[in-house]
């Protein structure tokens, strides 16, 4: 078995006092769709903003294709091939749709390349073509979380980070966006890390899934197994 | 017609002052409030130079060239010193340090002998005319209008627009931060020699942190961000308080006043300013009159 794309070793991260990551483990492998679900303030965006370089760790590993990146500052993360979506969208406001794309695709010379994948969001999210020169601020919500992905993929990362992409969106846009995250993975082999509170509309389309619950490991395996776990439905699935 | 031609020159000086702070505050999106401080390392030292080193034999024109090189690097090399320190932090460090900055600089000249203390630096010789200050205005305009056309104006941009998804788009956000923040304050450094070598007289108390506050007013009137607007706010404030002196004694004094509820008034009908974050742009101002539009995809 080839070593996983992604690999967190028993990773702690402090916020001043607050231990918010307790010794987290965790594997991605290259092609997988990975989900990390738990609740408000369980640490799944701090596991992210660790691996994106977005805060430091306190003690543990990250490996990325077999290199150690946590001492890595962020704006050398992306060219290692990691680029993340981030939680509440965080597009650029006042640059357009078209700008904001431009910028995901910030490192990136081959202008061909870069047209090919713009061409394909596009295709993806017909949306954002028919708004190319809207400002991203005044787009809907819905439209924000669309442009967040297509432009954290605009850098053609290996690991594309998704910080809880159905957050405030309507069932039908949150379906839309996940089957787009689907296609994502299958036709470019896109490995997808998802954080997730909509734990049955992640585990639908993810391939394993770990459950945190302030910030240590309270249950891991494959997606399959956990969408009928008992403890899964009670506490995320509300049955 | 001195008068108007003098008005003319400060008012161009303080283009390049609002121009370079713009792109601190405005494009860039960090809170500087002590531009005074670096016009003022640019103009003592621009002045020194006209003062102690200046060779003769060099024509004036050139003498101020290398006058406006030296306040330009001076002013620059205090930006290292202080945004270094404080652009690695997110935050507003940045506005505190170089509100004590600006305040530190001019007690340092009071104390300095050299360059007149309390007393003023007096006999700077005159180099700057109207001719030399507009081109150096049009060379900061076309320098920092330039740098945000490309690439690292980008950059630059999405750091005001959103630091942490700027990082995340693998820009080296320190790098562009400390880019404008020097720039900014080489230009108010350059401003400084050009304002030293026309009014031939500096006083410390000329830099206070007023003046910081009047040249962020002339960006915020003409809009965060624009150019356009930086040059626009930066004429308004400049010719207002002498069309004010002009309606007699008592207006004049109010003139502070006078600002204050002329800024809140437009806040209240425009709070993003006259221009926004817009620009006035020839071609697509003639595109509007041919009724062609430039496609820009
Ligand atoms: N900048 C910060 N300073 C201090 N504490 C923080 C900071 N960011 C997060 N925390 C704390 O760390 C813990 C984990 O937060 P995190 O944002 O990772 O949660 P989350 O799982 O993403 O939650 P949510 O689903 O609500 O987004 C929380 O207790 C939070 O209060
Ligand atoms: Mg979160």
């Amino acid at each position: 078995m080839s070593s996983p794309l992604l690999e967190l070793k028993n990773l702690h991260v402090h916020y001043g006092a607050i231990h918010a990551i307790q010794g987290l483990n965790l594997v991605v492998n290259e092609g997988e769709i990975v989900t990390i679900l738990g609740s408000n303030g369980a640490g799944k965006t701090t596991t992210l903003h660790s691996i994106s370089g977005l805060i430091p760790t306190s003690s543990g590993e990250i490996l990325f294709d077999g290199k150690r990146i946590d001492k890595t500052p962020a704006f050398k993360i992306v060219s290692h091939g990691i680029a993340q979506s981030p939680e509440g969208r965080m597009v650029f406001p006042d640059l357009t749709v078209f700008e904001n794309l431009e910028m995901g695709a910030y490192l990136r010379n081959n202008k061909e390349e870069v047209d090919k994948d713009l061409h394909y969001m596009f295709s993806l999210f017909p949306r954002l073509l028919e708004r190319k020169k809207q400002l991203a601020g005044t787009l809907s919500g819905g439209e924000q979380q669309m442009l967040a992905i297509a432009r954290a993929y605009m850098s053609k990362p290996k690991l594309l980070l998704l910080d809880e992409p159905s957050l405030g969106i309507a069932p039908i846009l949150v379906k839309a966006i996940f089957d787009a995250i689907v296609e994502i993975n299958k036709t470019k082999n896109m490995t997808i890390l998802l954080v997730e509170q909509n734990a049955f509309a992640a585990l639908k389309i993810a391939d394993r899934g770990y459950v945190i619950a302030t910030g240590e490991m309270f249950m891991e395996g494959k997606a399959d197994d956990l969408i009928t776990n008992e403890e899964i439905q009670k506490a995320y699935l509300g049955h | 017609m001195e008068y108007f031609s003098h008005l003319l020159l400060n008012s161009g000086i303080f283009i390049i002052l609002s121009v370079s702070l713009n792109l601190i505050n405005g494009i860039c999106g960090q809170f500087s409030l002590g531009h005074a401080g670096f016009w003022a390392v640019g103009a003592y030292t621009g002045a020194a130079y006209g003062v102690y080193l200046a060779p003769d034999f060099l024509p004036d024109f050139v003498n101020l060239f290398i006058s406006c090189g030296i306040g330009f690097l001076t002013a620059a090399l205090a930006g290292v010193l202080i945004g270094v320190p404080c652009l690695r932090l997110r935050g507003d460090y940045l506005a505190i340090a170089t509100l004590g900055f600006g305040e530190i600089i001019r007690i340092i000249i009071m104390n300095m002998d050299t360059v007149g203390g309390p007393r003023g630096f007096t006999n700077i010789p005159l180099w700057s005319n109207l001719f030399w200050v507009y081109a150096w205005v049009a060379i900061t305009i076309l320098v920092i209008a330039n740098i945000l056309r490309g690439t690292h104006g980008r950059a630059i941009i999405s750091i005001r627009e959103d630091e942490i998804a700027a990082d995340s788009m693998g820009i080296y956000t320190f790098k562009y931060k400390t880019m404008a923040f020097v720039l900014g304050a080489g230009f108010a450094g350059l401003a400084g020699s050009l304002f030293a070598h026309a009014n031939q007289f500096l006083h410390p108390n000329g830099f206070t942190f007023m003046w910081s506050v009047i040249i962020l007013l002339m960006i915020i009137l003409g809009g965060l961000g624009s150019i356009t607007g930086s040059i626009v706010g930066a004429v308004i404030l400049t010719f207002l308080p002498e069309m004010l002196r002009f309606m007699g004694e008592t207006i004049s004094e109010w003139r502070m006043v006078i600002y204050a509820v002329l800024l809140i008034l437009l806040m209240l009908m425009k709070p993003t300013g006259i221009f926004g974050k817009h620009e006035f742009n020839v071609l697509s101002f003639l595109a509007k009159f041919t009724g062609k539009k430039k496609e820009i995809i």
